[in-house]
């Protein structure tokens, strides 16, 4: 029986040829436990509403759909709304997917997390669902991110939580993932693996794009609400890929363009860039089948990214899946692109958006005026970007 | 180089293709080496001493010197690594030795000209012990047929569990190449029954042996035993009569011997590949350290 792509993955994890588990087989009865213990909570009403609950008065969701009209007017085409995620806690969609794993974890029993982060917002959100539910926290960092991303660290640590340095391999985010797989293997039957993305092995990728989706849920009724319809398209940028999941897939069966927006760095032709959808191949890392950076000899390459949350040479699963069934349209823009949307955003309404979501902004940017006035477009704003102004500042002196 | 030629695959990466002499991949009566050297440990009431070291690690000359060094000094069975980016079953030792052999131009298609070097001068069982993004890479049924013609007898995966096996366990019993499954202190009961049975059926099927995990953890020299090998290799032993052989954490022949007790072989890793480290700039050092630490084992087991 063939699942429709709502219903994706089956139940070893696989999207279509993507997905699965590949993971030592230490980790393989975790997985498991994992899995089943995830099953009985969706089964479980009573989980759903404390999630919801805190959502609701942790969080501050449901986070406003705004229609940015000086935007729209700016760009001459599309009716465009913002998915306002950055006016979350803690500052981006993170803490939506922390606070069920978190959830999850409780029921569980596991009383110590640990985390990998890039530039800090997973590992932020991860150590504040910690401190709230007083677990023991260790978030995995690179040396070079640590360096890049002081003010998260200290945030972090603030929070109660222990930011190991990483300094094996490129000292980056994929670093920090095999450091935190590292650890998992060794404490496995007293951790929890907190996952930032919708990557790794199932069902990771699942879950976390579960506890995403509540951002195109909200977005879904919103539109409808004051539109009364469906939007033509949604853009939102894609590293990990889990802001794109959360707001594309209560949307996969409504005829709506999909977006996906990836980092092209310098520049795709250069080969610093982090466009793993756009210029990878299949490949496997840290669990899954997926789109991968790499070499002619399967040596996975280090990603280059002004934005250090999209600074990943891999993609979540599902997302190979809905690039490789034209579900979904993949698309890179640069750093350059990406600092003048931020600008772009900044002076037309007000709003910083982190460096990832002014990748989309600035994909909008291009398409927007392509578009009728009569059509409709959301972007996801995955965070804000107050964590950026340091290294923009910096950038524009340069300039 | 004479016997051999370069060519590209689809991927566009190196493959070693064979244009000369045809090598057996099997020992002369017909067995997979590594079963051959179960039997004979079998037959002679010995335990095996599996010796791990990075390929290439500092170079492909000074591998092949190791790997015969190893032999002489007692080695039943010899894992040679393929290094990767991303070594996530791996401690620090071997994540080092990997970047280096890495930094100094290490590839799968060179390590099988490696093996395929070596097979003219030993027939001690070779195992490769490579993460699946490199074999993927390389295209399963291009790396089991370039494998089984270099004289390679095995594939150890760590990232490769039972659930995504099936691809890659296909095309290397095409060519009667083993795949080493993994068990783990973690590993349920129902799971270590479904390792013990696996790549026993089908076209290649054999024995090979079972990667007993000793603890749970990645690679490394550690004090001591772990806590709860006892248990666990009595429940690996009550579920299989496969071989089984004992690795992470081994380092010295008092671990050795205790462990050999538990199993059928001791494999052991970081500890050689420390020494390799230690002495890579001095040859004649670096191959009798190696081969005294080998040989020390293998005496105590």
């Amino acid at each position: 029986m063939s699942l429709t792509k709502i219903e994706m993955p089956d139940t070893g994890g696989h999207f279509g040829r993507f997905g699965g588990q590949f993971v030592p087989e230490t980790l393989m009865p975790a997985l498991e436990e994992l899995t089943a213990a995830y099953e009985q909570a969706r089964q479980d009403p009573s989980f759903d509403e404390e999630f919801r609950y805190y959502l609701k008065q942790y969080v501050g969701r449901p986070s406003p759909l705004y229609f940015a009209e000086r935007l729209t007017r700016r760009l001459g085409g599309a009716r465009i709304y913002l998915k306002r995620e950055d006016l979350n806690h803690t500052g981006a969609h993170k803490i939506n997917n922390t606070l069920g794993q978190a959830l999850l974890a409780k029921r569980m029993g596991k009383q110590r997390v640990i985390a990998e982060t890039g530039a800090g917002q997973h590992g932020v959100a991860a150590a504040t669902v910690a401190a709230m539910f007083d677990m023991q926290c260790v978030i995995y960092m690179g040396e070079e991110d640590i360096r890049r991303q002081e003010l998260n660290v200290f945030r972090m640590r603030l929070l109660g939580a222990e930011v190991a340095s990483v300094t094996s391999g490129s000292r980056t985010l994929k670093d920090a993932m095999n450091e935190a797989i590292r650890d998992w293997v060794t404490n496995v039957r007293t951790t929890y693996y907190l996952l930032g993305t919708v990557g790794g092995p199932h069902p990771y990728p699942m879950l976390v794009r579960d506890f995403q989706a509540v951002i195109g849920q909200e977005a879904r009724l919103q539109i409808l609400e004051q539109e009364g319809r469906l939007p033509d398209c949604i853009v939102a940028c894609v590293g990990g890929g889990s802001n794109s999941i959360g707001i594309f897939h209560p949307f996969l069966e409504d005829p709506v363009r999909l977006i996906g927006v990836e980092a092209a760095g310098h520049g795709i032709e250069t080969g610093k860039h982090a466009a793993t959808l756009s210029a990878g191949q299949v490949g496997v890392l840290h669990g899954a089948l997926s789109y991968l950076l790499q070499d002619q000899h399967g040596q996975v390459l280090e990603a280059h990214s002004i934005s250090a949350g999209l600074d990943y040479p891999g993609v979540g699963p599902e997302h190979s899946y809905l690039k490789e069934s034209g579900r979904a349209e993949y698309v890179a823009v640069t750093d350059e692109e990406a600092l003048a949307a931020f600008e772009l955003l900044a002076r037309t309404e007000g709003i910083l958006p982190a460096l990832e979501s002014a990748h989309a902004v600035a994909y909008a940017a291009k398409l927007a005026p392509a578009m009728g006035s009569d059509q409709i477009m959301i972007i996801n704003i995955s965070g804000r970007g107050d964590k950026d102004v340091p290294s923009i500042a910096r950038i524009l002196e340069v300039k | 180089m004479s016997d051999r030629a370069r060519a590209e695959t689809g991927n566009g990466h190196e493959r070693v293709v064979d244009t000369g002499l045809h090598r057996e991949t099997t020992s002369t009566d017909g067995l997979n080496r590594i079963d051959a050297a179960f039997d004979r440990l079998r037959r002679e009431g010995g335990k095996g001493l599996i010796a791990y070291i990075t390929a290439g690690d500092p170079s492909y000359e000074a591998t092949a010197d190791l790997v015969l060094a190893m032999e002489r000094a007692g080695a039943d069975l010899i894992e040679l690594g393929v290094p990767f980016s991303d070594p996530m079953a791996d401690g620090p030792v071997i994540q080092q030795a990997s970047m280096r052999a890495l930094a100094g131009g290490a590839t799968p298609a060179g390590i099988l000209g490696l093996v395929r070097r070596l097979r003219e001068r030993t027939q001690i069982p070779l195992l490769l012990m490579t993460y699946y993004n490199p074999v993927l890479h390389y295209g399963l049924a291009a790396f089991a047929a370039d494998a089984a013609m270099a004289g390679v007898d095995g594939l150890i995966v760590p990232d490769l569990p039972l659930e995504e096996s099936g691809p890659l366990l296909t095309e290397l019993q095409r060519k009667r190449l083993h795949l080493i499954p993994f068990a783990a202190p973690t590993s349920t009961a129902e799971r270590l029954a479904r390792i013990a049975g696996a790549g026993c059926t089908g076209p290649g099927a054999s024995r090979g042996f079972i990667y007993c995990v000793s603890l749970t953890g990645v690679t490394g020299a550690r004090q001591g035993l772990p806590q709860g090998i006892e248990e666990f290799m009595q429940r690996m032993r009550a579920c299989t009569d496969r071989s089984l052989a004992i690795g992470f954490g081994i380092s010295n022949p008092e671990q050795a011997v205790l462990m050999a007790q538990l199993g059928d072989a001791v494999i052991v890793g970081s500890a050689i590949v420390s020494l390799v480290e230690q002495y890579a700039a001095d040859r004649d050092k670096m191959l009798q350290q190696v081969s005294a630490l080998v040989g020390s084992l293998k005496q105590a087991i």
